[in-house]
């Protein structure tokens, strides 16, 4: 029987739909301004992010009401209380977007400090990951959202590598201390990323299974 | 993107007595067109007093009075030139427990035709069939027309009663509890259907059961002792009340 009910929970998943789209772009753009030493594109991202924080609430909204009043169960709940933390989530990346623009804007007041090789790749990571898990999330796919979380572990090696990296920069000569601390930020933002993209994974599995996998809860 | 929509109901500073008792206690609200409007309380809240108001129910009760304004549309409804056949031609009642005639199916749908001639003779099969299509009843019922409503389920009776009072072209649907008598199952499959009479008609419904006010209608209303305490959106009262006995009521506090 096709429920009225199924309509609310698909306007719920059109929006967090939307919202990734826009979280997507915001994160490509950050990494391109970074790349390109565009500070045009850096402040595009800036001034987007409103648009995310609106859908944000908008989504809040609407997962509160229909907790409120269809009292949701099984299936319907775990959506409904994983759209909510997705929604966070994204929201989130979208911050981390918005001070990576910032962070390649300082940059861009000084010469480059090296060319960048680490930070690039580690982005391409990020953001496969970022696509994947809303990929795994619309095909309820959740052998991909598993790649995703098994993805992590190579971010964070890069993320290491980056910081040893650029401590070699700092120590050669304090003049490089600002510009090596900001590429620092970045990758760690990079990092963050990652992390929520693993959460969001976390919580298609949870969806589709009502299996617990974070923390390595029920293994 | 909110619609604008139009008033269907509008009720004035309305008081409602049985006799020494004051049931209504100047109840003011609005109904709009083609929503769901839910009426949630307490028993003896007045809430069914409220609905019965609108088609003039309580007229059949002796000592009744009242004063302030019930319009439907332009209408005052409680004026001495109110034709109360058309009235209730207009404003469709189903009650608690379904109660078809003790007549065949096809019968129990043509018998307001009849009464009322709304239709030619050759005209009322056609009706018949779409308003039991109307509460998707057609499908199961297309083969048992000629047999007796009174051995339908309870579920089936109920989308019979709805049928029987769509078949006079009613603008408004009071719905009284219509689904305390039902399961679970039936009574989810009456609030869908319900979802689809909502786009021709305006629906109140009464109902002692918040869940479902909850999960059915635009608009609700809580009612405490004959007064309307709060009425507003169905998600703004269901989620931040601004009225402490609203959220008693329905955070289960009351009393």
């Amino acid at each position: 029987m096709h429920r009225h009910f199924d309509d609310e929970l698909n306007e719920l998943k059109e929006k967090l739909l939307r919202m990734s789209s826009l979280v997507e772009d915001s994160i490509s753009l950050a990494i391109k301004s970074l790349r390109d030493r565009s500070s045009e594109l850096a402040e595009k991202v800036i001034h987007s992010d409103s648009a995310i924080n609106i859908l944000e609430i908008e989504i809040d909204e609407l997962a509160v009401k229909l907790l409120a009043l269809r009292q949701p169960e099984a299936s319907d709940l775990r959506f409904i209380i994983s759209a909510t933390k997705i929604n966070k989530d994204l929201e989130r990346m979208g911050d981390h977007a918005v001070n990576i623009a910032e962070l390649s804007l300082e940059l861009l007041k000084e010469p480059p400090l090296k060319p960048l090789i680490d930070i690039p790749r580690m982005a391409d990571l990020a953001q496969k990951m970022e696509k994947d898990s809303i990929n795994a999330f619309v095909n309820k796919d959740s052998v991909l959202a598993k790649q995703v979380c098994e993805g992590d572990n190579a971010v964070d090696d890069l993320n290491d590598q980056i910081f040893r990296e650029l401590l070699t920069y700092m120590m050669q000569d304090p003049k490089n201390i600002q510009r090596a601390l900001n590429l620092i930020i970045i990758a760690k933002n990079l990092e963050r990323v990652a992390d929520l993209s693993t959460n969001i994974s976390e919580d298609v599995i949870y969806i589709n299974s009502g299996k617990v996998i974070k923390h390595h809860f029920e293994e | 993107m909110e619609i604008l929509t139009k008033n269907m109901i509008s009720v004035k500073d309305f008081n409602f007595w049985y006799g020494k008792f004051h049931a209504l206690k100047n109840i003011n609200v609005v109904v709009f067109e083609k929503k769901i409007t839910a009426m949630i309380g307490p028993s003896g809240c007045g809430k069914s007093t409220l609905l019965r108001c609108f088609n003039r129910m309580n007229d059949l009760i002796d000592g009744t009075r009242s004063n302030g304004s019930i319009f439907i549309e332009d209408e005052d409804i409680n004026s001495p030139n109110t034709d109360l056949t058309c009235l209730r031609k207009r404003v469709g009642m189903v009650f608690q427990r379904p109660n078809p005639f003790p007549l065949s199916v096809f019968e129990n749908i043509a018998f307001g035709l009849r009464i009322h001639d709304l239709a030619k003779k050759n005209k009322i099969s056609e009706i018949v069939e779409d308003s039991l299509k109307s509460v998707l009843l057609w499908d199961d019922l297309k083969d048992k027309l000629n047999q007796t409503a009174l051995d339908l389920s309870l579920e089936q009776k109920q989308r019979l009663c709805i049928a029987r009072t769509l078949v006079t072209k009613p603008d408004i649907l009071l719905m009284d509890e219509p689904c305390s008598a039902l399961d679970p199952i039936a009574t989810e499959r009456i609030e869908e259907l319900m979802q689809e009479l909502v786009k021709k008609y305006t629906i109140i419904i009464v109902t002692h059961n918040m869940q479902q006010a909850a999960r059915v209608s635009d608009d609700t209303g809580f009612m405490l002792m004959g007064e309307l305490v709060e009425f507003g959106a169905t998600k703004d009262i269901f989620t931040k009340p601004k009225d402490k006995r609203t959220e008693d009521y329905i955070t289960g506090r009351y009393g």
